[in-house]
């Protein structure tokens, strides 16, 4: 190697090392132990998110500055990595105060013991049934916002097709659906018609595919005491969700593996129906303006369904002062704090009073029909400690479905897993 | 004849363009992508424009990187995470290797075993008991000029240095090299006077280049692309490593270009160190018969 190139990185490396050893004299700022000094750590999954992290933000230093015996601290973590910092953290004891959680997981992480029902001045039964998570008959999680997913096309593409625009009085029918897709195909424009992101991968699977399952009749778990997957997840009517599901592939209307960006690529004219969710529609109707109309998810026998519950707040059990962490969650709860986290992200405002405070949510307002598919359709994820077992052997299931493994001894194999996972869990039980 | 040489010599060629060619794709694809707009990104997906710097080419998303994400400041961390873990790595490991290949001490098999045995447990099973534990350790700061301690070690610096440091495949890499180092030497230097310190210092480590550069690239690489450990254990934005970083790209609205501009960015500095590197690495590689 050239000896002078060699004495220059040598030379850099040792400087650059030695300021990161000075820096390294130092803690972080994120540390729960500062919460001993009137300060309260708040967690949160939005740090890939300015807009959203900035509305945040702007309800913390308002609360902050409101009193003055607490002062809470926001730290921001990516999304994608955030649960498992969150359990990290949990396994080391060095749980901030306050956290935000997706909804689904609530009622594990509440028998896990990392959270405490809440405590809150503010009315929650204002709120979408959606944005408050409980579990064991009390309330651990709320939220400030909902999403809803929903069915995008450009309206001109259907009326070349000679294919009617669903609406929420008259959703499209598996046969409607059907029809659609044969005549969408044979305008040849597209190599698959309709996209429903079957490259996503984690929650995106219980949280895309399951209202299609529900929707035929069959659900990830049997609700009545959440013991046992048999039946609902392997009967006839989930057997003939996944045969349709994998139809709907075989006949060359999706791609087995979608694009990594089906929003993109639907506005880039790669497909005529897109499958996404609100967070989409500003986007999409910005590139396609008139043209794009928004649709409810297919009725495929027991009406259309969606899955309810986002990002929600929750107060960790081992929290000093959890006084103060109740106090500010009912602070931000306020309709105004709740329509500026909504107007930041695009999302479903969580109450009418904020909706009514956001015009694109008002009656008539451009997304209104995404409140009113939540309102309608939306069917919580499981309410069980056991949700993110499910969702995994749920996720599994569809992607083995999805390339050709048989129905029925897909769905028997997830049950069997699910049950003696319960099982071994003690019914996950209180 | 000489003639069917050179036709031979040009076929060889091709293919090696073509193999590069090939390797190098993703390479042109990233760093080209990061100069487009998303919509273009995917319209010219189907084509040979992907690997084509044409079209709406601007910088707009490294600008975009630097607003959504603190990327100084991760790309900083990384480098002092990772240059401090490559030396301490080199020094501790080497002296552990050093010690195993020249001195008599009794025991020093089952010891070099004991070392290599831990190879066989994959770092995940590891890293949750670990997170426990890192958090019982003592911790010291200076404040003003007492000195201060405290319990914990999580969301700090050395939580993603010490840990890293001792290193079974290191230790193995050095003790492989050092035993092709003739032990002649060693005798003539204690002849001239020279304790084992000195004999490790000037003798067998000047003469351990490849070996050392191979280190320092099997080092630096997990160090740089930590990603499992950091975010259990760092909780702070100031102290987050680049891998980190890549995820702030994925929300529910991902801006292709902008992730792309990001890979790019922190793509750099292994690129220059694999190429300062590489005659050394090339060489350790090929004499001590390890697959990187």
């Amino acid at each position: 190697m050239n000896t002078k190139l060699t004495k220059v990185l040598a030379t850099s490396i040792a400087a650059v090392a030695l300021t990161a050893t000075l820096a390294g004299c130092g803690k972080g700022s994120a540390s729960s132990s500062t919460e001993g000094s009137g300060e309260i750590a708040l967690w949160t999954h939005n740090a890939g998110n300015p807009d959203e992290l900035a509305a945040v933000q702007k309800i913390v230093d308002s609360y902050n500055g409101s009193q003055d015996k607490v002062k809470i601290k926001v730290q921001a973590f990516p999304q994608d990595s955030y649960n498992d910092s969150v359990v990290s953290a949990a396994a080391a004891g060095n749980l901030p105060c306050i956290v935000d959680i997706d909804g689904p997981n609530v009622p594990n992480w509440a028998w896990a013991g990392y959270l405490k029902p809440l405590e809150l001045d503010a009315d929650l039964s204002k709120q979408l049934p959606s944005t408050v998570a409980e579990w064991d008959g009390k309330p651990y999680a709320v939220g400030y916002y909902d999403v809803a997913l929903a069915m995008m096309a450009r309206g001109s593409d259907l009326k070349a097709a000679g294919v009617r625009v669903a609406t929420i009085e008259q959703p499209w029918t598996k046969e409607e659906f059907q029809d659609a897709l044969t005549k969408l195909k044979g305008l040849g424009k597209w190599e698959y018609p309709l996209d429903l992101g079957t490259a996503g991968t984690g929650e995106w699977l219980p949280y895309a595919y399951s209202p299609f399952l529900q929707s035929f009749g069959g659900d990830l778990v049997n609700r009545d005491g959440f013991q046992s997957a048999d039946g609902t997840l392997n009967g006839d009517k989930a057997v003939a969700w996944a045969e349709w599901f994998r139809g709907l592939a075989d006949q060359a209307f999706m791609a087995k593996k979608s694009g990594k960006d089906s929003t993109q690529d639907f506005l880039n004219n790669k497909s005529a129906i897109v499958y996404t969710g609100s967070w989409a529609g500003d986007k999409a109707k910005a590139a396609l303006g008139d043209d794009l109309v928004v649709m409810p998810p297919v009725d495929l026998g027991e009406g259309p369904k969606i899955g309810g519950a986002s990002w929600q707040w929750g107060v960790t059990s081992k929290c000093s002062n959890s006084e103060a962490a109740m106090d500010y969650l009912s602070y931000s709860l306020k309709p105004e704090n709740v329509a500026a986290v909504a107007k930041a992200t695009g999302a479903i405002p969580a109450s009418n009073e904020a909706a009514a405070q956001i015009p694109a949510f008002a009656e008539d307002g451009a997304n209104r029909i995404f409140m009113d598919f939540s309102r309608k359709y939306a069917v919580m994820r499981p309410e069980t400690p056991a949700y993110p077992f499910i969702a995994t052997e749920y996720g599994k299931a569809v992607q083995d479905i999805l390339n050709g493994a048989d129905a029925k001894s897909t769905l028997d194999s997830a049950v069997k897993a699910i049950d003696a996972n319960i099982k071994s869990n003690g019914g996950y039980k209180n | 004849m000489k003639n069917q040489l050179l036709l031979r010599s040009a076929g060889a060629m091709l293919v090696r363009i073509l193999f590069a060619v090939v390797a190098a794709f993703p390479i042109v694809f990233m760093l080209v992508s990061s100069l487009k707009p998303d919509q273009q990104i995917f319209g010219d997906m189907s084509s040979l424009a992907a690997f084509l710097p044409i079209g709406n080419i601007s910088f707009d998303n490294y600008a975009a990187v630097f607003d959504r994400v603190p990327a100084a400041r991760f790309l900083l961390n990384s480098v002092g995470v990772s240059a401090v873990t490559v030396i301490l790595g080199i020094f501790v490991n080497s002296l552990c290797a050093f010690a195993l290949s020249r001195m008599q001490v009794r025991g020093k098999k089952i010891v070099f075993t004991a070392i290599l045995a831990t190879l066989i447990v994959p770092f995940q099973t590891l890293a949750l008991p670990l997170v426990w534990w890192v958090n019982q350790l003592p911790y010291f700061e200076l404040n003003g000029f007492s000195l201060e301690f405290s319990k914990g070690w999580l969301d700090t610096y050395q939580v993603q240095i010490i840990p890293f440091i001792a290193n079974a495949f290191s230790v193995y890499l050095f003790h492989q090299y050092f035993e092709s180092i003739p032990k002649e030497l060693d005798e003539a230097a204690r002849i001239d006077g020279a304790g084992w310190f000195k004999i490790y210092r000037q003798v067998v480590m000047p003469l351990s280049g490849p070996a050392t550069a191979t280190v320092a690239i099997l080092t630096f690489l997990p160090a740089w692309n930590s990603y499992l450990w950091p975010l259990m254990v760092v909780q702070s934005e100031e102290l987050r490593p680049v891998m980190i970083g890549i995820q702030y790209f994925f929300q529910l609205n991902v801006s292709w270009g902008e992730v792309m501009a990001y890979a790019s960015l922190i793509t750099v500095p292994v690129v220059v160190l694999f190429i300062a590197f590489q005659r050394s690495f090339v060489n350790s590689i090929a004499s001590s018969g390890v697959k990187g």
